[in-house]
């Protein structure tokens, strides 16, 4: 293993070619470089750090021809020259040794990318160069004013190569990076919370994070308990983020057809075409999206409903999954579109965006026009209850307020939330605007969302939560 | 005890150690630690006995971890050579430095002793990446077809994780050791769709500290399970309906392991309850000031931490900060006597804590994350001459009974839950009386602990647990083991999951 370290680009045509000259039919070698850092803080403080760079290749041979084409995949971290050899030949055994996949298709054809021959990007600790003191100087700041700061700052590049014995070479680097910030008073009675995705961190101030907390600390001057109960509730668009994105994880095409999920028909099939919402809700992709930029092709490393070995470098184009609330597309690979009956495979795709047709406005609009209600700040803990509904629970967190004649008048207790996501596409009453909104329970995974925020007149709070 | 892995010894471990020390040193560390991680992985899943995909991942790589300045610092990096590990050590110096400004407590570590070049490996009998693929593919096709060909299930989903975790750590103290791990976790279910719903009834087998002769009947016995599993789904997609309201409850250990590892495995770990983890999974109502006071909850209920349990999946010889693995008590006769530290809490926070060593919670998932304080195996000891769980029910007069896991969230401070589970019987008058759906028992925690009525014997403790905890930013999975016996609760809020849905 103390072997030289190959280039993407090397592993990627020394391992294509060593899967050929051992019979494999077919080969797919992946190759992701990865650098990030990271800052976390908490009570004021430095709490952990880190400058990692990470590597995989991820080497899928294919055996035989037609149905008959077997798969095997084997991945590692980092290979050199000598153990690049034992990955494919591992590859190779293990599709020798295994059944007919029941996904197997032609691998995607392609030539090279314009900017295959290009080194990997990376990011390092040097990005918080401006953003550190200044994180530095709130965290002092906090202190001498009796606050307390909790947060986490993270960047991470990932360059994606792709290629195959079918002719691809495909390369992408996307940067990722957010802060997600807490701020709680004195005696942690009252607790607040800003998050928001960027590319570089040149567009993240700390005081001004700082600042927004502070603003919201002190809307909790006045504190007001509520019971449990349905009550009208403006979730702003990171809330709404939180439950869309759980949302989005449901479409596999093949759960759907097989009865498993809130996309299922009762007697069968999918609910594909079928009116969600009275609406005119959008739930929409698009790997090119300004500001959102996703992977422009297919990267499977595993098989399963929505996805196949096979589509690795399958160009993503936009998708509907739902159009003036009707379920449009579900995910599927080329395997499972012709499995549930649908004409092409419509892969994940990894950023989305809701939006409401003529929908206008912020979240200060909506409060404006609420007599008395809640806003929410994000939600959390949200896991699955019932899947035929797709009923979640979940919490509030981090600012519960309560709006009376169109004004934030004080600040409210926790709450235990019931609802599905589905359901409250077709129950709002009044939507903003899409803005880009960073969900704060899946956002270090999931980072790439646009929502508006939303009215629901009978948000189930399910019971009053302690905490704070 | 098995051998270590003679591919990881071959590789240049101690070479690299003294590199990246040498060089964390000889740039101001104060302390400075080395971890070099090979895990292996594999991931095998059969939709309707067939299979779907199956994946065999290792991801190898170094991490130095420093204090410099008072201040951490951490780095990792891939390729096994000299030259990296000099340039992760550098990295980790770097970073400790441009977070100097935002560091306000230098770091001072808990005291441990020096444990020079050991070796541990966890109890396993057979090495799940020495069995042929085909033959365990062999093994979980038979499993899936037997559920597959019963009445009234229409899709079986079968998914096998298993995992080969080698360490090797060093630190400037003199510490280092060589250790090994292996564990693995099945996932079976049984999916039935009928007109107007469906539903699912899973294998409540949980992941554990052993190897593949777990899958072939050691430590679980699949024959009978799998056997049984297609009737109780019947019986569930024919069960009425439960009225919400109030019951006494009696749990199995197969559901109530989760429960407590929400709401007491991560409620007593320190460093959330201290506000470090405020910003992801939140803090703890079980704060450090209520040490030796808190009422956690019935004088029964008596909880203890360890990394020692065979087969646990939290088990280690040494933990990622070279502590040794202990056992202490979290929990006696129902009050908070205990937390779940590392060492730069143990030292900051030692004269409430009453004691000035680590119980050593340290652990990384991979060489790519730095070590962060981790749950260990908490388990609700079983009453030592206990009833049996029919004997439990019996003292119940209108009640539930629930058995295995499914959907769980706990709030930010650890008082809010909501649990359902694979199925619940009505009990009446002592005995079961059929099965109920739509369930959901939602509490707050040291309210549902204090109502704890009756703990189950021996003969009720099974070893629950999770494969994937998460915790940390960047997000970190962590493996952890919940022994639990059978327990009996009065007066649970039960919720119809269908009415809480407007239905």
């Amino acid at each position: 293993m103390t072997g030289i370290q190959l280039t993407p680009q090397d592993t990627i045509e020394r391992g294509l070619a060593l899967a050929a000259a051992e019979g494999a039919d077919g080969c797919v070698v992946l190759v992701a470089e990865t650098s990030s850092a990271n800052l976390r803080w908490a009570n004021n403080t430095l709490t952990t750090n880190g400058a990692m760079r990470g590597s995989s290749v991820t080497v899928i041979a294919t055996v035989g021809a037609g149905e008959g084409t077997a798969a095997g995949v084997i991945g590692r971290s980092s290979v050199t020259e000598d153990s690049l050899q034992e990955i494919v030949s591992a590859a190779i055994a293990t599709a020798r040794a295994a059944g007919p996949a029941e996904d197997a298709r032609p691998l995607v054809e392609g030539t090279t990318g314009a900017d295959w021959a290009l080194e990997p990007e990376e990011t390092s600790v040097g990005v918080y160069e401006k953003f550190a003191p200044a994180l530095g100087e709130s965290l002092q700041r906090a202190t001498q004013q009796n606050r307390r700061l909790y947060g986490f700052a993270d960047h991470e590049v990932v360059t994606l190569y792709v290629g195959s014995s079918a002719g691809l070479r495909l390369r992408q680097a996307l940067p990722r990076g957010y802060v997600s910030s807490t701020g709680k008073n004195a005696d942690l009675s009252h607790s607040a919370w800003v998050g928001t995705a960027t590319r570089d961190f040149t567009d993240v101030d700390p005081l001004a994070l700082d600042a927004e907390l502070t603003r919201r600390l002190g809307w909790a001057t006045r504190t007001v308990s509520v019971d449990a109960g349905r009550h009208p509730t403006i979730l702003p668009p990171a809330a709404v983020a939180d439950l869309m994105t759980y949302l989005f994880w449901q479409l596999d095409g093949r759960d759907a057809f097989e009865g498993q999920t809130v996309f299922s028909k009762s007697g069968g099939g999918t609910r594909l075409g079928d009116t969600l919402s009275p609406q005119p809700v959008n739930l929409h992709s698009d790997p090119s999206l300004s500001g959102l930029e996703a992977f422009a092709f297919a990267v499977a490393r595993t098989s399963g409903g929505s996805s196949s070995v096979f589509d690795n470098g399958l160009t993503l184009a936009a998708t509907d999954w739902i159009r003036s609330g009707k379920l449009e597309s579900l995910m599927t690979s080329r395997h499972t579109a012709d499995l549930i009956g649908v004409p092409a495979a419509t892969p994940n795709i990894g950023n989305y965006v809701l939006s409401v047709d003529g929908a206008s406005g912020a979240t200060d609009d909506l409060v404006a026009g609420l007599d008395n209600g809640l806003l929410l700040t994000c939600l959390w803990y949200i896991r699955m209850v019932d899947p035929q509904t797709l009923l979640l629970t979940g919490l509030t967190r981090d600012g519960v307020y309560l709006v009376e004649n169109g004004e934030v008048t004080g600040a409210v207790n926790n709450f235990r939330f019931n609802e599905s996501p589905v359901d409250l596409l077709a129950r709002f009453t009044a939507a903003g605007a899409t803005v880009p909104a960073f969900s704060r329970e899946w956002g270090d995974y999931f980072s790439r969302t646009a929502t508006p925020p939303l009215l629901v007149p009978d948000f189930n709070m399910s019971s009053v939560s302690q905490a704070s | 005890m098995p051998d270590i892995d003679a591919v990881f010894l071959a590789l240049p471990r101690v070479e690299l150690a003294g590199a990246a020390l040498q060089r964390a040193r000889d740039l101001g560390a104060s302390f400075a630690e080395f971890r070099l991680e090979r895990i292996r992985s594999e991931s095998i899943s059969l939709r309707d006995s067939v299979l779907e995909s199956a994946k065999d991942d290792e991801d190898l790589g170094l991490a130095v971890r420093v204090i410099h300045d008072g201040t951490w610092g951490f780095a990792a990096g891939v390729a096994l050579t000299v030259d990296e590990a000099v340039r992760v050590a550098e990295q980790a110096v770097n970073i400790a430095q441009v977070s100097r400004p935002i560091n306000a407590e230098p770091i001072e570590l808990a005291d441990e002793s020096v444990y020079d070049d050991v070796t541990w490996v966890s109890a396993y009998e057979i090495d799940p990446f020495t069995v042929p693929r085909a033959e365990k593919v062999a093994l979980l096709t038979d499993y899936s077809d037997r559920l597959l060909k019963a009445d009234g299930v229409a899709h079986v989903s079968v998914h096998v994780a298993a995992v080969h975790e080698c360490k090797y750590y060093a630190n400037t103290a003199g510490t280092s050791y060589t250790q090994q791990r292996v564990r693995i976790g099945p996932d079976i279910t049984a999916h039935a769709v009928a007109e107007d719903r469906f539903d699912s009834m899973s294998s409540c087998a949980p992941p554990a500290g052993r190897g593949w002769e777990y899958l072939t009947g050691t430590g679980w016995n699949w024959d009978d399970e799998l056997a049984r599993i297609p009737g109780w789904l019947a019986e569930k997609m024919a069960a009425p309906t439960v009225d919400a309201g109030t019951y006494d409850v009696v749990i199995d250990p197969t559901n109530l392991w989760l429960t407590i590892h929400e709401s007491i495995g991560h409620a007593t770990e320190l460093d959330r309850a201290l506000g470090y983890e405020a910003n992801y999974a939140g803090t703890s109502f079980a704060t450090l000031d209520k040490l030796g006071t808190l009422k956690y909850g019935s004088p029964v209920m008596h909880v203890t931490g360890d990394r020692t349990a065979e087969h646990g999946l939290s088990t280690v010889g040494y933990d990622d900060e070279g502590v040794a693995g202990q056992q202490w008590d979290l929990v006696k006769d129902g009050v908070l006597v205990g937390y779940q530290v590392d060492r730069r809490m143990a030292k900051k926070n030692e004269d409430v804590l009453g004691t000035p060593r680590s119980n050593g919670c340290a652990y990384a998932d991979s060489s790519g994350h730095i070590p962060i304080q981790r749950m260990a195996n908490v388990s609700l000891q079983p009453a030592p001459d206990g009833p049996s769980t029919e004997e439990l029910i019996s003292r119940v007069k209108n009640g539930i009974y629930i058995v295995g896991d499914k959907s769980w969230s706990i709030d930010m401070q650890r008082y809010n839950f909501q649990f359902t589970g694979q199925r619940f019987y009505k009990i009446t008058d002592g005995k079961l009386d059929g099965q109920l759906r739509d369930v959901a028992y939602q509490a707050t925690t040291t309210d549902f602990w204090g109502s704890m009525e009756a703990v189950g014997g021996p003969q009720t403790y099974l070893l629950g647990g999770a494969l994937n905890c998460g915790k940390a930013e960047p997000a970190q999975s962590g493996a952890v083991t919940h022994g639990c016996p059978s327990a009996l609760f009065r007066g649970v809020r039960i919720l119809n999951t269908t009415q809480e849905a407007g239905r």
